[in-house]
């Protein structure tokens, strides 16, 4: 791990070095063939790779997206897993072209990387799981437990804030990668482990016995997950942005990846100004003007995606609660294109 | 008429340039010149570049951050620390933390390895199997294997808190740790402090004296009865007449853990464990080497002087064997003290974990930080040889070849 941060670190130092902060990363990518995306190392329905190595989830789509809107090709992506503790540093060194990897949107993050979040794939927030045998049924209930949690995460603050706050004590035992740290917790060494409400569910199914494990109702705090691309490249900026976008417009339009073909030939002005027929929406992105076909197409609109990785198509079964369009009671909300 | 003693021609001037030159002289000097100067330049374009494209970019940079407070808690802290202390304060918790476990896993690791080389050339067979056996199979595993060993295999099949193997009802072994009664001062600590430490300032009197009876006349003083009795006595004492010097709390399972007392975390049982018995192998093998390196006469002269093995070994063969053992083992500690970064795969809080794995993933700042890491890793071991050359020099002085 220390090796990895290392190497990382050396390259932002040499890289920095040599290159002027290109602004040319749409370029960079077409000439190289292939898009180079951050993801998780291995979190179901966000972003874990299967037996043959293939990356699915709802974090690998959004990559898929921009493969597909820039080569119609949703499979010219090589996913970089990352550690939480390697991710900013990987994008920083130029190492990858945008993280993807249920990140939490902050302040400090926004402003002292270097790095700029592009939008929301995931409202979230933070939780606990703990074994049912202990009976516990609140997080008020956890006074002197012991918690084990991934280091380098918003988590550990969170953590910190929500027992100071509430006058109670814990111990915290902070490892390297999620997986670690739900090993610890599985095998009794702390009595609960928190991160991100989507994460507990992907990580519970990874437990021996996942119904001996109980979601406590708690949320502590906001966790809004999205990807990340690096400062002084605006035009790559808009193209993460708008991926994310479309895909939202998508759903709300009703275009899904298999009345795609159909909704192509539509004579609404919105469905037409969305598919290409009308405009150069695409081109101004610097993509082609059928963009928005290509990613629903490759990954479906943003209900298919969210179905298929996390929600009720999936093991996970999350509801869609906040990541449900803001016209039917969410707050997913994309601006139009026009 | 004195003759003149013919003065030999000044030294200075060639000297000083073969010293700064070598060989080459004077056009030796200017290359060397010339190659520092252009490290100097890389050096400074590197920094310099990287400071200007760190702006372009707007990623912060500087120290700035060491003062911002960390706001994320540390399960083992040598030194008060709480979520609202600065970065700073994490990083001197992870560097106690760090140094904590080198010096333990090296003292348990030199204890273990010397035992081992021991075993090792014992005319025991068994003995000797065994120990080689020992370091055939713990030298050849990835280390990391072995912290994850201990730690998931070993300590984490221990029972929760509820259920834990209690000792006198004082000590408590569970997955949680070893949790000990906590000693608290009393009124009766200082006098019994003072009287310990008369004890063993006696005790080194009574010792040396009795080695300058036995050099001077021959006469052999039994002096360990009275040390013990000194030792032992005079704290008796003093607790009898001013009250005992500790009290203890003892830990009570409250809730989910325990409460009250002294614990020992797992984490760092798993560490030093499985670091100090990883080292101990290698340490076995250079000091067996060391051992015997030493000619074999010298054993023998000791045996023919009626010394038995162990006093032949402890007064003999080691003193000489040092000198070939001390380089290598050196190497040893630096590579304990630098294994202990893996620490971060089960959770133990060192300097890598706290420092350059939470608070450089907050703060972003990589290259402040790994500098720092670095910095820090490097002193370390500078300072641990410094410590090994001293002893060395010493040992040389001692054996007269200085």
């Amino acid at each position: 791990m220390k090796c990895v941060s290392l190497v990382l670190t050396l390259a932002v130092a040499a890289g920095l070095s040599a290159q002027v902060a290109s602004a040319q990363t749409l370029k960079t990518v077409k000439d190289r063939g292939m898009l180079s995306c951050g993801v998780g190392p291995g979190l179901p329905g966000f972003s874990s790779p299967d037996d043959k190595g293939n990356w699915t989830g709802l974090d690998v789509d959004v990559c898929r997206g921009i493969a597909a809107a820039i080569f119609n090709d949703p499979t010219k992506v090589k996913f970089v897993p990352l550690s939480a503790k390697d991710r900013f540093t990987a994008l920083q060194s130029g190492e990858i072209d945008l993280l993807s990897r249920n990140t939490t949107w902050t302040l400090s993050r926004d402003t002292s990387l270097g790095a700029n979040f592009t939008g929301v794939t995931y409202y979230d927030g933070q939780g606990f799981i703990v074994k049912k045998s202990l009976k516990v049924n609140s997080a008020l209930e956890l006074n002197s437990a012991s918690v084990c949690v991934q280091t380098g995460t918003t988590t550990e603050q969170n953590l910190a804030d929500y027992f100071k706050g509430n006058n109670m004590k814990y111990e915290v035992i902070a490892f390297g990668t999620a997986d670690e740290a739900v090993k610890a917790y599985e095998s009794g060494r702390c009595d609960v482990f928190t991160t991100d409400v989507s994460g507990l569910y992907a990580e519970r199914l990874k437990l021996a016995n996942p119904a001996d494990h109980a979601v406590l109702p708690e949320v502590i705090s906001k966790e809004p997950l999205g990807p990340m691309v690096r400062h002084g490249d605006d035009q790559w900026f808009d193209i993460v942005k708008w991926t994310l976008f479309a895909m939202v417009n998508a759903e709300e339009l009703g275009i899904t990846q298999k009345n795609a073909d159909e909704m192509a030939k539509s004579d609404k002005p919105e469905m037409k100004r969305a598919v290409g027929t009308d405009g150069n929406f695409g081109e101004q992105l610097g993509l082609t003007k059928d963009w928005l076909l290509r990613i629903v197409k490759a990954v479906g609109n943003y209900g298919e995606s969210f179905d298929r990785n996390v929600g009720a198509g999936s093991k996970l079964n999350i509801s869609r609660g906040l990541n449900n369009l803001w016209n039917k009671g969410g707050i997913q909300f994309a601006p139009p294109i026009r | 008429m004195a003759i003149e003693p013919r003065q030999p021609p000044s030294q200075l001037l060639p000297r000083l340039q073969r010293a700064l030159g070598g060989r080459a002289g004077w056009s030796g000097f200017v290359v060397q010149l010339l190659f520092a100067a252009a490290l100097a330049w890389i050096a400074y374009e590197i920094v310099a570049n990287a400071r200007a494209n760190l702006q372009a970019q707007r990623i912060t940079a500087g120290f700035g951050f060491m003062v911002n407070t960390a706001g994320f808690d540390v399960s083992q802290n040598l030194i008060p620390y709480t979520g609202s202390d600065s970065y700073t304060r994490v990083f001197l918790v992870g560097l106690l933390n760090t140094l904590l476990v080198s010096v333990i896993g090296i003292f348990f690791a030199t204890l273990i390895g010397f035992t081992v080389a021991l075993g090792r050339l014992s005319p025991n067979w068994l003995l000797a199997r065994i120990a080689g056996g020992y370091v055939e199979l713990v030298r050849n595993l990835p280390p990391l294997f072995q912290i994850l060993f201990w730690y998931l295999a070993v300590l984490a099949v221990l029972p929760n808190p509820r259920q834990s193997i209690s000792i006198f009802d004082s000590f408590f072994l569970s997955n949680r740790g070893l949790v000990i009664p906590k000693p608290i001062g009393s009124p009766g600590f200082e006098p019994f402090m003072i009287a310990l430490l008369v004890g063993i300032v006696a005790a080194i009197v009574l010792w040396r004296y009795a080695r300058r009876q036995l050099f001077e006349s021959g006469k052999v003083i039994k002096v360990w009865p009275y040390a013990l009795g000194m030792l032992v006595g005079l704290p008796l004492l003093s607790a009898m007449i001013f009250g005992a010097p500790v009290t203890f709390e003892v830990p009570v399972l409250k809730g989910f853990n325990f409460a009250g007392g002294s614990r020992v975390i797992p984490e760092f049982v798993a560490l030093t464990l499985a670091l100090s018995t990883y080292t101990a192998a290698f340490i076995a093998e250079i000091v067996r080497a060391g051992i015997l390196s030493v000619n074999k006469g010298q054993m023998e002269a000791g045996s023919s002087l009626g010394l038995q093995r162990g006093s032949v070994l402890r007064l003999i063969v080691i003193p000489q064997a040092m000198r070939v053992i001390l380089p290598p083992l050196t190497n040893q500690y630096l590579n304990l003290t630098k294994n202990s970064s893996l620490a971060v795969a089960i959770g133990y809080p060192d300097l890598v974990s706290v420092f350059a794995g939470t608070t450089l993933s907050q703060t972003g700042q990589a290259i402040e930080i790994i500098g720092i890491t670095m910095g820090v890793y490097l002193l370390i071991s500078l300072v641990t040889s410094a410590i090994m050359s001293f002893y060395g020099w010493r040992l040389g002085r001692s054996l007269g070849n200085s």
